[in-house]
């Protein structure tokens, strides 16, 4: 069965996801739902203050709760792990708090109880004591070092790039990275015209639908967790450091997630269940609720700054981009958004002459990391807004400003690496073709007034990274895939599937895709940045050739002559006597690399694939309101050649909904360091009815040379473009500019009353 | 704690229970009862999430105490496919339709759906959206879920012809 050759690819197919029926039935399981026998469960008391000096804590009304089995606070973590401080890129996060906290919401004590509301009633029970210190939240004010979040930048020797910080002190700059092209002081002198503006974004959250949860499973040599983890190599190699343990003592498997987004890589709860459980010595459970997902971790606001110099022509000939990441409390990722965003911050544009100067700080907010677009969608918002707005100044049509000074296939990116199977072109073209653009519409009338608006944006996978996959070859002739990328909704066990099965001519339904478990499934960098495809894409061709070759060895081997089609498991039968034995196969992939000079940050070669997406929109501007309605949305990909195509649309059509809850209404409310909307009902994500009207997704088929069958990432993409479309096309419609996220009808209506002379008395 | 006897049907099977009065619909169905097939997410009401049918009606699990479930009949996620496992026309069409990613959000889709098509034979998109405008998925654009609901809508119309 598993064997019957396919007419037809697996490759391009539009199969219903693999694991579909799991979750139509409510089959499929997730870390938040899991349970073991005897498992206790933990509960967070967490800081009240934003920044201070850790004075006491007293437990003693919740030890004597009963039902409590446990309270534990930082030190007690240290009889388990000595040097408790985690981290992707710095060592700087504390399992829990040990002399500081430095975020409202910190850890900084659990209690352990036999029932979870035990332990929710048992926290209320907890008082700490702090000296407050002054406290910087705001990433521009966090250059000075007035405030210090941290004395000293500890980095994790994880990433090349990051070891020359060690020992820093006196600042907040987590990583500053720069780039210089050509001479940009010269340019700006000679330029006919120079344009410089300011954007902000705001501070967002992921919010997976499942919150997180990871159970730890703790004995004296050996470690269980299950965790709801984008990354479980990862998290295998960062506990196993902590404990001083040899990696094939920890053991991370990976239910189904509930939505991740960036937000469930590295490590985040998996630490501390480990440390509980080990101080428990009972299998530990931590779940958090919705409201604690704000504490966890967020999307980077930034500030960024943008300043173009055009010449006579029309032609940028200079731009400087200074980039303020707001990473919070501690590091997570942020000091690789800083550098792997940091050099696409010009944009899709060719221009001779680039300085970027990108600094990751420090502030004492809720830490900051990924989040479906790695950076890329702030800046993005600031340089196509940008775009437009010095498009308009000089007069010229934006989208001709765009095409006469769009970066294209065969020319150097600000880093000196050639742009290759980027179409750029194509994605204009598409944008401007489906929303029409250059011709006559309703631009309304009344209060109501329509515009267009279009954007696009460009991201560099991250590199260098690492995937590898296996294959086993039963002896039936079914096949088992096992690759540690976490399907955490993307649908990448279907196209891993379909990958396997274009090689081996097998069904991609008939392919079993292991669960991720690190004693099972093979090292993975993460499944993160729309890497999966095209690593782990390769890495699975890979095995699956190794795979094919071992079975054309053993048919030569039993006697069958060349281009045989004897089924393989009449292979096995013919070399063993009987239904025995298998064939493995191996793949590994990672890609050839150059690290960027250190002054100049130019590379050669940057990264082993572009990504190019953008967006267009009609939007109704109400003028006495301020609301916003989106009348259409177009997104336009170059996705390399679609795998599975259906996948790929909801890919689009999901990334660009979640984009534009970011710019439409998303925010974190902070006062003081406190957020004050931490909840669902307060902080709104996009719901059925905010979807536009007319929404289409457009995909340019571009086959990515290098890429698996031509594939590449596509997870992010639809993110790019949708802030500063929107914000084009609500100057186009009633001219005014909003340059900071979100475009809420506040912000709108603000803008519209200082036009008009009137401005609204401040907040 | 006081405790309370309950006795209820969930997916046509009997149960009787003594549990405290604070446990909520939703725990009592996934502690409880292990049907685990109901998820939690903001446990306020607001996600949808934990959405079942209690009577045919719809309910947010999350916000009903398992004892005002007393002498009630209530659907979850697992009551929905065949005794033979056969998936029913909307779970069907999900799975056909690419309705779903991560399918955290998907059993309360299919249970606020479930009663809006027996309620509506041949609804518009706009109908199906505003059925579901209470009902939160974070990762498909919801475009995938509209196609199923209306895909499904027609496969039961033509199964009842």
């Amino acid at each position: 069965m598993a064997t019957t050759p396919v007419p037809g690819g697996q490759v391009g197919r539009s199969l219903p996801r693999l694991e579909a029926r799991d979750k139509v039935t409510g089959r499929a399981e997730y870390a938040h739902t899991m349970r073991l026998p005897g498992m206790l469960y933990g509960k967070i008391f967490r800081s009240t203050v934003p920044h201070g000096r850790l004075i006491g804590i007293d437990t003693a009304a919740a030890r004597a709760m009963p039902g409590v089995h446990g309270v534990y606070a930082g030190e007690d973590v240290r009889k388990v792990i000595p040097d408790p401080y985690y981290g992707p890129a710095f060592h700087d996060q504390p399992i829990l708090a040990l002399d500081k906290v430095r975020f409202v919401g910190e850890p900084v004590a659990v209690v352990v109880a036999s029932d979870p509301h035990v332990a929710e009633e048992a926290v209320a029970l907890i008082a700490a004591t702090y000296e407050e210190l002054p406290a910087v939240f705001d990433e521009v004010a966090a250059m000075s070092p007035a405030v210090l979040v941290h004395d000293e930048l500890k980095p994790a020797g994880t990433f090349a790039d990051l070891k020359h910080l060690k020992g820093r002190k006196n600042t907040n700059v987590a990583r500053d990275f720069h780039l210089r092209l050509g001479d940009v002081d010269k340019a700006f002198a000679e330029a006919a015209a120079v344009f410089e503006h300011e954007f902000r974004t705001q501070k967002v959250l992921h919010v997976p639908l499942e919150p997180f949860a990871a159970i730890a499973d703790a004995s004296d040599n050996r470690l269980t967790v299950y965790s709801g983890t984008q990354g479980p190599s990862f998290v295998r190699s960062e506990l196993a450091r902590l404990l001083g343990w040899p990696e094939n003592r920890v053991r991370v498997k990976v239910p189904c997630l509930g939505g991740g987004f960036g937000a469930k890589l590295y490590i985040k709860l998996e630490a501390l269940a480990a440390a509980l459980s080990m101080l428990a010595r009972r299998p530990v459970k931590l779940a958090l609720s919705m409201e604690e997902q704000f504490y966890m971790i967020t999307r980077h606001p930034t500030t960024c700054r943008i300043k173009s110099g055009v010449d006579k022509n029309g032609r940028v000939i200079a731009r400087k981009c200074e980039v303020f990441w707001n990473g919070g409390a501690y590091a997570d990722i942020g000091p690789r958004v800083t550098q792997k965003s940091g050099f696409t911050a010009p944009g899709p544009y060719d221009i001779a002459n680039v300085a970027i100067d990108s600094y990751a700080l420090y502030t004492n907010l809720t830490p900051a990391g990924a989040l479906r677009g790695f950076g890329v969608p702030q800046l993005v918002f600031a340089y196509e807004s940008h775009t437009d707005m010095v498009a308009r100044a000089l007069k010229i049509d934006p989208v001709k400003f765009r095409r006469d000074n769009l970066l294209r296939a065969g020319r150097p990116q600000a880093t000196g690496t050639v742009l290759k199977d980027a179409a750029t072109d194509a994605v204009l073209d598409r944008l401007a073709q489906c929303i029409d653009w250059g011709k006559p519409f309703d631009r309304g009338s009344g209060p109501i007034r329509r515009g267009r608006g279009l954007a696009l944006g460009i991201k560099a996978v991250i590199s260098p990274t690492t995937s590898v996959a296996a294959i086993n070859v039963a002896a039936d002739g079914s096949c088992t895939l096992y690759c540690g990328t976490v399907d955490m909704g993307q649908g990448s066990d279907t196209a891993m599937a379909q990958i396997a099965g274009e090689v081996l001519n097998i069904a991609a339904q008939d392919i079993a895709v292991t669960p991720r478990d690190t004693d099972i499934t093979p090292y993975d960098m993460g499944t993160l940045g729309s890497r999966s495809l095209f690593h782990m894409g390769h890495a699975v061709r890979l095995a699956a050739l190794d795979a094919k070759e071992k079975l054309a060895a053993m048919a030569r081997e039993v006697g069958e002559p060349d281009g045989s089609n004897t089924p393989v498991a009449e292979l096995f039968r013919k070399k063993y006597g009987m239904q025995a034995g298998n064939v493995i196969g191996a793949g590994t992939y990672k890609p050839d690399y150059t690290p960027p000079d250190s002054k100049s940050g130019q590379t050669p070669n940057v990264t082993p694939f572009w990504m190019v997406a953008g967006t267009a929109v009609e939007v109704e501007v109400d003028c006495e309101t301020g609301h916003v309605r989106i009348v259409k949305l177009v997104n336009v990909a170059d996705c390399g050649r679609a795998i599975n195509p259906r996948i790929v649309e909801t890919q689009l059509s999901g990334g660009s909904l979640m984009q534009l809850g970011f710019t439409m209404f998303e925010k974190m409310n902070i006062e003081g360091g406190q957020v004050t909307n931490a909840s669902l009902a307060d902080y709104k994500i996009p719901g059925m009815l905010d979807v536009p009207a007319t929404i289409e997704n457009v995909t340019v088929e571009n086959r990515q040379e290098n890429g698996p069958f031509g594939a590449k990432g596509v997870g992010e993409v639809a993110t790019f473009g949708v802030s500063p479309a929107i914000a084009n096309a609500i100057e186009d419609a009633v001219g005014v500019r909003v340059t900071v996220l979100p475009l809420n009808p506040e912000a709108v209506l603000r803008a519209l009353r200082v036009k008009a002379g009137s401005p609204l008395d401040s907040e | 704690m006081s405790e309370h006897a309950v006795t209820l049907t969930v997916n046509g099977v009997a149960h009787a229970r003594t549990i405290e009065g604070r446990v909520n619909l939703a725990d009592f169905l996934r502690h409880t009862l292990g049907l685990t097939g109901t998820h939690v997410g903001c446990e306020h009401g607001v996600c949808g999430a934990c959405t079942v049918l209690v009577d045919g009606r719809s309910v947010r699990a999350c916000l009903m105490f398992a004892v005002q479930a007393d002498g009630r009949a209530v659907t979850t996620v697992e009551g929905l496919a065949a005794a033979d496992g056969g998936l029913d026309p909307l779970q069907a069409a999900f799975r056909e339709h690419h309705g779903l990613q991560c399918g955290f959000c998907t059993p309360g889709m299919l249970m606020t759906l479930t009663e809006f098509l027996r309620e509506n034979k041949t609804p518009s998109a706009a109908q199906v959206r505003e059925a579901i405008g209470g009902n939160l998925c974070r990762c498909t654009g919801y475009a995938g879920i509209i196609a199923a609901a209306l895909a499904a809508a027609r496969r039961i119309a033509a199964d009842g012809a």
